[in-house]
């Protein structure tokens, strides 16, 4: 049974994008960074956004994180219209529905690994005895069990974005959206974190998850996701099933 | 996010730019402090005056006379209620049923015949003409004799004199100090009423009669001069050194209240009385001084005592138009010292602006991970709090030592002028908290601006900064 049919047989999409456009203003000009585009993506699915700079793909991600809002169109996320969300629900939904990965990690110097990992438990109020096991449990699951007290100034790139990842991962979203997760490391670590990325999406055992992922490396696409789609000038230009 | 969770992360950030941070908190701090500076001195006057205000009875004491005392003709004579109130009620005689009425009446604590007298006092070689007044066993505990040297009268008719420090001066010799008085005697010498005798009876002299009773009235009485020797078993500060009296009750020699009744010295009234022809019941009095339980109370005693037909007098009007002053003096001591936490303020905003500027990456990472617009603003409102409540503590603790350094020079300065300093300053607890909570009230004033500005950050521009 392939991930397309399992996604069937929930009978469901993660995330379902109608006709969503995104324009900025630049004084007189309108640039349409995204440009009514429509995208379903099925859930437990594995997909990547493929795409040459200002092609719309980081935009488009935006959207579905729930960090911008459409110009128009609609977007469901778990079957709920992010567009029509108060800016409160939307923070709840990066919270709680998404985990999102950054190319550039994003983790706050200042605090230690496990400090920010617990970061979006004290968000969601998650009550303090919870805490220590779910962030220790979560590190441990990307290889950081030992690194858990340093700080990310300390910590190679490769683990800075495993570190990411467990506080992407730490409120068990349905949804993993990455943003270039290997564009700062070299291919070695690359590679390492794109097969966590897949173990995420498959785990060995349990539920898996929803990934969005945007990358310009088609190799590392076509090596791990389901579906690559490509974007360029804000629309679709390409779509490819590959599992 | 809870309020806990807020706190650390508020209390962590403050850490990490902790230079930037404690200057600012030493702003608020210094705002605070000369607030409270301030403010401990205003309410130190106040409460100087207070006190020799209450020392004196002026705040609590109502003196009664009968409006029958002044006659027609003489000034103020027709019996004019001081107040302007109750003239429709007729004058009545004060005496022991008036005193009993009185007594009766809520909020009063205690009714005292005033006995005052011109007398001579003399240790030989020296003698003054000096006025003399009974004085309550009460008052002992009231603050009247706030830096008494020696003790207070032993019993209620013990054969003692308290003496005013500036009578005391006088009647030592030259060189000596006032307090040398101490355990000497002293003579008195007053004009006695004495009873006309009745054909079977001599009057006796002794004779512990009150006032001026009924009999006597009818009778009539003759004027002697009488003396008598009093232990000097207190001295009161002299009026150069921040002491003396200035209440109702004002006298250069005091003497136990009971033995002063006794002594049936002639007072003010009696020769009045001797030419009215209706008497009151039991004893009549001069004037009665009433202590009420509190000067609040003093304003409707005194009305329910004009209303029975006396004169009643208090200087409560004069106590509320000092309250006013100080209470604008205080005012104008609280802007002044606001003027530099205003200053403060300015120093909070710019920190958190300039915060907003270097941790745009940050807010825009917790908007990312789910932090809600309000989350960031409560952030940032913490900080400002967290910083107001640390510089409102510390700076209590700074306007207290600036307080303290400005009250031992005042000291020191008086001093050498040859004053004994009073203590002008004081720091009561509802200024330390209210400073505190004024501290954090301002910062979070000041915490609006930058807190609303980084709650509106759009996370896709704040993450994309470096």
């Amino acid at each position: 049974m392939n991930v397309t049919e399992t996604a069937a047989t929930l009978n469901g999409f993660a995330v379902r994008a109608q006709r969503v456009s995104r324009s900025y203003k630049m004084g007189e000009a309108v640039i349409r960074a995204v440009d009514e585009i429509s995208l379903d993506v099925g859930t437990g699915e594995f997909l990547a956004l493929l795409g040459a700079s200002g092609s719309g793909k980081s935009t488009l991600l935006n959207l579905m994180a729930g960090l911008d809002r459409p110009s128009s169109g609609s977007i469901l996320a778990m079957g709920r219209d992010l567009a029509a969300m108060s800016s409160e629900d939307l923070a709840t939904h990066r919270n709680r529905t998404i985990g999102i990965v950054f190319q550039s990690f994003q983790l706050l110097p200042r605090m230690t690994l496990e400090e920010n990992v617990e970061l979006p438990l004290r968000l969601a109020e998650v009550p303090r005895s919870e805490r220590p096991a779910r962030v220790q449990e979560v590190i441990e699951r990307v290889g950081l069990g030992a690194r858990s007290r340093h700080r990310p100034t300390e910590l190679s790139g490769g683990e800075q974005q495993r570190g990411a990842i467990a506080r992407a991962l730490v409120n068990q979203p349905k949804i993993l959206l990455a943003d270039e997760p290997t564009g700062n490391l070299d291919s070695k670590t690359g590679e390492e974190i794109m097969s966590l990325i897949a173990q995420i999406n498959r785990p060995a055992s349990g539920p898996g998850r929803t990934i969005v992922m945007v990358t310009h490396e088609r190799a590392l696409a076509e090596r791990y996701a389901d579906r690559i789609v490509t974007l360029s000038d804000g629309a679709i230009s390409r779509e490819e099933r590959l599992r | 996010m809870k309020l806990g969770d807020l706190t650390e992360l508020a209390a962590r950030n403050l850490r990490e730019s902790v230079l930037r941070n404690s200057l600012t908190t030493l702003g608020i701090s210094v705002g605070v402090a000369s607030l409270v500076a301030l403010l401990s001195l205003g309410v130190g006057l106040q409460q100087l005056v207070d006190r020799s205000v209450a020392r004196a009875g002026l705040f609590d004491t109502i003196s009664v006379r009968s409006r029958q005392s002044t006659p027609f003709g003489q000034p103020g004579g027709g019996g004019r209620n001081p107040r302007g109130t109750a003239d429709s009620v007729p004058p009545r005689p004060l005496d022991d049923a008036a005193r009993k009425e009185i007594v009766a009446l809520p909020n009063v604590l205690e009714v005292n015949p005033e006995v005052r007298f011109t007398a001579e006092a003399r240790r030989e070689p020296i003698s003054q003409l000096v006025m003399v007044a009974g004085m309550a066993q009460s008052s002992q505990s009231s603050g009247t004799l706030d830096g008494l040297s020696g003790h207070f009268f032993s019993g209620a008719d013990a054969q003692e004199a308290i003496l005013q420090g500036d009578v005391a001066k006088r009647l030592v010799d030259v060189g000596q100090a006032p307090g040398s008085l101490l355990g000497q005697q002293i003579t008195l010498r007053f004009a006695q009423r004495q009873m006309l005798p009745p054909p079977s009876q001599q009057a006796s002299t002794d004779a512990p009669n009150q006032a001026v009773g009924p009999d006597e009235e009818a009778m009539g009485f003759s004027i002697v001069p009488s003396e008598r020797k009093f232990l000097v078993v207190g001295v009161t500060p002299t009026s150069d050194s921040g002491g003396g009296q200035v209440g109702f009750n004002n006298a250069g020699i005091y003497l136990p209240l009971t033995v002063a009744e006794n002594l049936q010295v002639v007072q003010q009234g009696d020769l009045r009385d001797v030419a009215r022809a209706a008497p009151g019941q039991g004893t009549r009095y001069a004037a009665l001084n009433i202590r009420a339980t509190s000067p609040t109370a003093v304003a409707g005693i005194e009305a329910s005592v004009a209303h029975m037909g006396f004169a009643a007098f208090s200087l409560i009007d004069v106590a509320r138009n000092l309250r006013t002053f100080f209470a604008i003096f205080d005012m104008f001591l609280g802007i002044f010292g606001s003027l530099a936490l205003a200053v403060a303020s300015l120093g909070i905003i710019n920190t958190l602006v300039m915060a907003i500027l270097e941790r745009r990456r940050e807010i825009g990472v917790l908007k990312a991970l789910g932090a809600a617009d309000r989350d960031v603003r409560r952030l940032f409102f913490a900080e400002a709090g967290v910083m107001g409540l640390a510089g409102g503590l510390f700076g209590v603790l700074l306007g207290w030592v600036i307080g303290r350094a400005i009250q031992l020079a005042s000291m020191i300065y008086l001093k050498r002028q040859g004053v004994t300093p009073p203590n002008i300053w004081s720091v009561p607890w509802w200024l330390v908290l209210g400073a505190i909570v004024f501290a954090v009230v301002v910062s979070l004033v000041s915490g609006i601006y930058p807190a609303s500005r980084a709650a509106r950050l759009d996370p896709v521009e704040a993450l994309r900064y470096e």
